[in-house]
């Protein structure tokens, strides 16, 4: 595709998400409203009523039907999506583990947003990141395009390696915000996706399947043994459909990580999502008053992208992770941690400290991202820094 | 560092639609190839509470996502908010008030202390004799245009017509159009 063939639309990122949904033509989406990605459900609802797509949608009670309808959904062999956020994924949690455990490339949206209690509606990770070890590839993107993006090139990936993936954005701050969207035209998309081939499907009566049986000492181990050979076969496809898709539409997504001006880096961020935007731009500034400061964004955390981690951070003095959710193990969020271990045994790992910022939707702004630059800077030239600090929050 | 963005900051009541004026203007300002941001603050909804929506526009992408805080330019919807605080914040001695009041720019200027280059259109007055009610967001984009100068007037007519159409019937969309085009021929410079 040329590149001046993309369409520009100013969409919000439930928009984006809607309209992604919308071309990529699911057979089913069942799915229940929840802030802030009641928009997502709402929006694709009225163009299945519309007719502009030939989805079976399902209206459940609850998130926990939904995730269970997308399950036996997908099981007959549909390619099936959904969206949530949340408390709603809170509920899903039962599900998800099933799932990724029945190997189904079942696509979900998800925006960001806190959990209760006290309630708040607002974007933090907090959601996604109790849902890290339920065998889903977990994808977070920075702005409404990349979600776009992110979500059609998920079905490929999904399907290719028969798990489920969902597709992050924050809450509010991207969700609600309106962007220029490059879209693609549908008959690009339908091309690029092409029909889910399912190994098995429940309705093919000729070769009957069992799905869901008890597996005991026997045989659980061997299936989630499979199940975690996928995941490993997800750190191989995830860079070439993302290349594909990059090579096909002239876009510029990174796969796993997004290295930003870090090559004569001495100290560095790892940032995740759309805080890491504004800290780009405010390294920027810190690099036009000759600072050599650079940021790595984690853009997939399942699969976790160890070796590009130790490929970028290895040999700079002092790394910051910024985490928008906490862990409540008192070692910081989860993101410091899963990092810290994959940098363990490299000789030249970094000292590294941890930012625990942004929960319940408080603003990340200019101001935070210079304290959190200022205290990177003084741990790389000596000063002890406690294991991560609070920022933005008042003691 | 010059500044990259134009940034807008809109102060309405629940109900007056300064988040529409944002998507709106977010909306045109694209089709001029300019990137944008529109985005509300988002906090207990009500209606005739006040409510904050914002804009970014820029030659490139916009990497940032936080609230502005020292807006270029400040969109009042209902005049009697610029009693709050709010209004006031980060406001620069180069930060263009446009202000949605029946009273001549003078009295206005004199009522509120304010000191800023000031644009002042009677949007209510405009949306209540067109359309039939209060909604001064968009007899305010066309003062926005006339004050700014940030688009061509009639390219920016055809793109909110766009964006109406895709929502609205006929005879609002005319109703809007003409609103806009009445506040943007009004508009006084204090």
């Amino acid at each position: 595709m040329e590149k001046d063939k993309f369409i520009k639309m100013a969409l919000t990122g439930n928009e984006a998400y809607a309209y992604a949904m919308k071309q990529i033509n699911p057979d089913v989406v069942a799915a229940y409203p929840i802030t802030p990605a009641t928009e997502i459900v709402q929006i694709f609802s009225k163009y299945v009523a519309d007719g502009l797509v030939d989805t079976e949608f399902v209206p459940v009670e609850s998130e926990h039907s939904a995730m269970s309808a997308c399950v036996g959904a997908s099981v007959a062999g549909a390619r099936v999506m959904t969206g949530t956020a949340s408390q709603g994924l809170a509920l899903m949690h039962e599900i998800l583990y099933i799932a990724a455990g029945l190997r189904l490339p079942i696509v979900m949206a998800v925006v960001n947003r806190a959990l209760s209690a006290p309630i708040n509606i607002h974007g933090d990770q907090s959601d996604t990141m109790g849902s890290r070890d339920a065998g889903w590839i977990q994808i977070y993107t920075e702005n409404a395009d990349e979600a776009y993006h992110s979500v059609i090139m998920a079905i490929k990936i999904a399907e290719s390696v028969n798990l489920p993936a969902m597709v992050m954005l924050d809450g509010f701050i991207i969700s609600h915000e309106m962007e220029v969207v490059n879209t693609l035209p549908d008959e690009e998309v339908k091309k690029f996706i092409g029909e889910r081939k399912p190994l098995y499907n429940l309705f093919d009566f000729q070769n009957p399947i069992t799905v869901g049986p008890l597996d005991l000492q026997d045989y659980y181990f061997e299936h989630k043994r499979q199940q975690m050979e996928a995941m490993f076969n997800a750190k191989k496809v995830i860079p070439e459909i993302t290349k594909e898709y990059n090579d096909t539409f002239g876009t510029n997504i990174p796969a796993f990580v997004e290295p930003y001006k870090l090559e004569d880096a001495e100290y560095a961020i790892v940032a995740m999502s759309s805080a890491a935007g504004t800290m780009k731009e405010i390294i920027d500034e810190w690099r036009s008053k000759g600072e050599k400061v650079g940021l790595l964004r984690l853009r997939i955390t399942r699969p976790f992208p160890y070796e590009e981690i130790r490929k970028y951070l290895a040999g700079i003095k002092a790394v910051g992770i910024m985490d928008r959710a906490e862990t409540h193990s008192t070692m910081g969020g989860p993101m410091l941690q899963e990092i810290k271990a994959a940098l363990y045994d490299l000789a030249n790992r970094p000292r590294i400290t941890g930012f625990v910022f942004g929960l319940g939707g408080r603003d990340f702004d200019d101001e935070q991202a210079n304290t959190i630059l200022t205290m990177v800077k003084e741990m790389k030239d000596g000063k002890e820094l406690p294991l991560y600090s609070f920022i933005g929050v008042r003691e | 560092m010059a500044k990259k963005y134009l940034e807008i900051r809109w102060h309405g009541r629940g109900g007056m639609g300064a988040k529409t004026g944002a998507l709106l203007l977010g909306e045109a300002m694209m089709q001029q190839g300019k990137y944008i941001q529109a985005f509300p603050e988002y906090g207990p909804e009500r209606r005739g509470a006040p409510v904050t929506a914002y804009n970014r526009i820029a030659d490139e992408p916009i990497r940032i996502h936080y609230g502005i805080k020292s807006p270029d330019v400040i969109m009042v919807l209902d005049p009697t908010l610029l009693n709050t605080e709010n209004v006031w914040k980060g406001v620069r001695e180069d930060t263009v008030f446009i202000v949605n009041s029946g009273l001549e720019p003078s009295e206005l200027k004199e009522k509120f202390n304010i000191k800023n280059n000031l644009f002042v259109v009677n949007a209510t007055g405009i949306s209540e004799s067109i359309i039939g009610r209060n909604l001064p967001n968009t007899p305010m984009l066309g003062a926005f245009v006339k004050a700014t100068g940030a688009l061509p007037f009639d390219e920016f007519i055809k793109s909110v017509e766009e964006r109406l159409r895709m929502k609205y019937k006929e005879d609002i969309v005319l109703k809007n159009l003409e609103a806009i085009k009445k506040a943007y021929e009004e508009v006084k410079e204090a």
